[in-house]
């Protein structure tokens, strides 16, 4: 039982379209508890989720302040449409802190109930900072006002016991487990600094508690940094309207229709009921974009063997619902139980598996070699449990198998570890070495970036080949898509505010499979208006799945289907039917650019932000090897031909890969220049005063970070 | 399984049913409260009320729906939380709302209607779940 550290009461706010009008702040270093006022500039320009996350962050950072320092913090919000039950995918939390991968601020989303129970305990948002003396888990019960600072002794590691542990610890009954929703890291978080969060809902059905992850750019690392063991909230009373929303009549119609959409129409487009993400992973194969062995390659015949029907026949439990949030009806959480685990700690004891993601099955899967079924869930399970960015893990450990393959390391440099690709069995291992802080665990856990100068300076690698084939940009880790054959999703990774990751863009079937955006202004008009659309989901804690993994059966027959307009439509009807402002599609669109633009002048102000800071890693755009080249040769003899006018017959393989890249390098300096301008910023990727302006944006504080730059 | 059948060919559209429904249930004569709904397609009349097939149990995401002793499909309204997911899963079109009620209704075979009908036209009949 936890020695009780701080208590503070107080009047839960009331929650009026959408806010409470009130923040929470919690400095755990010297147990400060404060309530602050959302002000209207707050929500003016910075609307709410993603966008109050950076706004708190800006206050609380200095220039020279490191992921580490006291002074970073973890901001939590919801955003000002999280939380109600009627439509699909609304009950994301969105988490921004200083990243020890990038060093600059990331955000990151996760379903779970933690989001919406906070903000129905009072909170639009929620500060961490400072570090603690030892241990503590945070408690806000929302139902009694009241918040309690405890110390953490006894408590599990791992967050599949953790969170089960403290979901009982602080429900009254059985019956209270579903409104507690925790947030932990795992083992492995204090020893990597890809250390992930986990975000816990109790499933009655299955009584277990079950997670989805804000994942990317060590959130958990930080949040254990600062000696928080976990974050648990307790609000029982959920109800259709607790938002208080202006138009509950609007609200309603607008579920209901995408209810019945889903009914429809799921079976026949992408099957997100069945099996979620995964549901790709032969589409991704065919079209030559499941990353394999660190993106070498975009496919393998042993595809098939992690097939999505793989998974159903024999893994996931089907029937029930399976949404992390009430009211989604998308329900694409899939879940494995009774899965009986064959390593580790847990060795032999059955246990639920959340997943697999798509992202799960790329990238523990194909990009390390991996075509066990059995193995790419029990990885998925560890990665979860320790906490461990599952994504970043994957390109990771991807990179070091190829420096391994490519004899740029030992097996000796990795402490004994045989990390061939396909070997899942040393990919475990490793994971188990992070949880316990052994062996090569911590050093694989520094990330790729990192990784890069300790290959080079301690073992003697290449480092003009590490930088190729390194898949990071900005020190985060690349999301799990082979897209050298799409320009426009070269852009959509590595112009990006946090670094590469698919929640700004995912642009590879406009571009390279339908060629809708042939010109490099279409790209970059895509490049500015799917990282604005999909930057407002961030601003109101929603999930990005339901615009387009399902579509209105008639979308083909609109302007644009890429942008599914009905379900657009629906997004601004369900802003207006909350807050009861009047915005269309088009300021849909300049909400997120006032936030996307302070993000990039937030990256200036902590030292990057520039074209410089842009740059993929060639394994992005082009073959980096022989091999490469020679798995595609006809495709790069052709383009050879078409787009340089040069006879491949007349070179060898080494011109070929040269001249190539060239050219490939270049059209990315072209798209870069055009994605710049279009995006108001200079072609340095500064925003332009004039921009910021006219967005409402020019801040004092924010126009003097950018006068530096121009 | 307990069920309302209602027989088609003796119905004459009175609509009595729904009047019964809603009182009973909402104090209202009124057929948007109401949880049997009578149409009229060229004088034949269909009666859209919950079969009782629970296809919207394993669905509801606040696992608030449930067969009671005589299973019968009910909403916990404790557990629900207005999603209106059923609603619109409910292939039947028998799951119902109203912007001012806080979760959705349905048939729950309870008979009100059946006494109420002139005709006789409906009937609660049990069979094997």
């Amino acid at each position: 039982m936890g020695r009780i550290l701080k208590s503070y009461n107080y009047e839960p706010g009331k929650i009026f379209r959408g806010y409470t009008g009130k923040s929470l702040y919690i400095n755990v270093g010297d147990l400060r508890i404060e309530e602050k006022e959302v002000t209207q500039l707050m929500k003016d320009k910075f609307i709410g989720g993603k966008g109050f996350d950076l706004y708190y962050l800006w206050k609380a950072v200095k220039p020279e302040t490191q992921w580490n320092d006291p002074e970073n913090e973890i901001v939590m919000s919801c955003g000002p449409l999280g939380g109600i039950t009627q439509y699909s995918g609304t009950g994301k939390t969105l988490v921004a802190a200083i990243s020890p991968m990038t060093d600059i601020p990331v955000d990151s989303n996760a379903g779970g109930y933690f989001g919406p129970l906070l903000k129905f305990s009072g909170w639009d948002a929620l500060e961490l900072q400072g570090k603690a003396e030892q241990e503590i888990v945070v408690f806000i019960d929302g139902n009694k006002g009241l918040i309690q600072i405890e110390t953490a002794e006894g408590l599990a590691e791992d967050s599949h016991i953790l969170a089960e542990e403290l979901t009982r610890k602080y429900a009254e009954d059985e019956k209270d487990m579903v409104n507690v929703s925790v947030v932990s890291a795992g083992s492995a978080a204090r020893h990597i600094l890809y250390g992930m969060l986990n975000f816990s809902f109790y499933d009655p059905r299955r009584k277990t508690v079950r997670f989805k992850q804000a994942a990317r750019g060590g959130l958990g690392t930080i949040l254990l940094d600062k000696k928080i063991k976990a974050l648990v909230v307790r609000f029982k009373g959920i109800n259709p309207n607790l938002n208080d929303v202006a138009d509950i009549g609007l609200i309603n119609k607008i579920g209901v229709k995408y209810h019945k959409e889903m009914r429809d129409l799921d079976e026949k487009q992408n099957g997100m009921r069945k099996i979620g993400t995964a549901n790709t992973i032969l589409v991704m194969n065919k079209y030559d974009l499941l990353p394999t062995r660190n993106f070498q390659t975009g496919g393998d015949p042993e595809a098939v063997k992690i097939s999505p029907q793989v998974f159903i026949e024999n893994f996931l439990t089907q029937g029930i619902h399976d949404g992390c949030w009430y009211g989604c009806t998308m329900s694409c959480a899939k879940t494995a139980d009774h899965f009986k685990l064959l390593t580790g700690p847990y060795k032999g004891e059955c246990v639920t598996v959340d997943g697999p993601e798509y992202e799960c099955v790329a990238g523990l899967g194909s990009n390390l070699g991996v075509f066990d079924p059995q193995a790419i869930l029990e990885e998925n399970f560890y990665c979860d449990t320790y906490g461990i960015d599952l994504i970043s893990f994957a390109t990771c450990i991807a990179f070091i198998m190829e420096c391994y393959q490519r004899g740029q390391i030992s097996q000796e440099d990795m402490g004994g570890l045989d990390l061939r690709f396909g070997n899942h069995e040393a990919v475990l291992e490793l994971m188990h070495q992070m949880s316990r802080g052994e062996g090569f665990g911590p050093m694989a856990g520094l990330g790729i970036r990192k990784l890069k100068k300790v290959f080079a300076e301690k073992f003697g690698a290449d480092p003009q080949l590490l930088q190729d084939i390194g898949m990071e940009s900005k020190g985060l880790e690349y999301s799990e898509y082979c897209h050298k054959e799409s320009l426009a999703q070269q852009g959509g990774f590595a112009l990006t505010n946090k670094g590469p990751q698919h929640d700004e863009a995912w642009l590879i079937f406009m571009d390279m499979v339908n060629n809708q955006i042939p010109s490099f202004e279409e790209k970059a008009e895509a490049l500015h208006y799917y990282p604005m659309f999909r930057t407002w989901f961030g601003l109101m804690g929603l999930c990005k799945l339901p615009w387009n993994d399902i579509v209105p059966a008639d979308n083909h027959l609109t302007d644009i289907p890429a942008r599914v307009p009905e379900h657009v439509q629906n997004y601004v009807d369900i802003f207006n039917g909350v807050t009861g402002m009047q915005i269309d599609k088009a300021e849909l669109i300049r909400q997120s650019e006032r936030v996307y633009n302070f993000q990039r002048v937030f990256n200036l102000r902590m030292g990057s932000g520039l074209r410089q800071h842009d740059k993929p890693p060639y394994r992005s755009m082009g073959p980096v090897s022989r091999e490469e080249y020679e798995s595609r040769q006809d495709l790069y003899d052709k383009q050879l031909r078409e787009k340089q006018g040069l006879d491949p017959e007349k070179m060898n393989l080494d011109e070929k890969i040269a001249v190539t890249r060239k050219y490939r390098e270049q059209q990315f300096e072209l798209l870069t220049d055009a994605v710049y301008k279009r995006r108001g910023w200079t072609k340095q990727g500064v925003p332009t005063l004039e921009h910021l302006a006219e967005l409402g944006m020019d801040l004092p504080e924010v126009v003097e970070v950018v006068k530096q730059y121009l | 399984m307990k069920a309302l059948h209602h027989k088609q060919e003796i119905c004459d559209g009175c609509r009595e049913c729904e009047k019964a429904c809603s009182k009973a249930y909402f104090k209202r004569e009124d057929r948007d409260y109401s949880a049997i709904r009578i149409t009229n397609n060229f004088n034949t009349f269909h009666a859209v009320m919950c079969t009782q097939c629970g296809e919207c149990i394993n669905m509801c995401t606040a696992n608030a729906i449930y067969r009671d002793k005589n299973d019968v499909v009910r909403i916990d309204k404790e557990l629900c939380v207005g999603c209106l997911g059923c609603v619109g899963f409910c292939t039947e079109l028998a799951m119902h709302y109203m912007d001012d009620l806080m979760v959705p209704f349905k048939c729950i075979a309870c008979g009100i209607c059946v006494k109420k009908c002139p005709e006789h036209a409906l009937v609660i009949l049990s069979s094997q779940a």
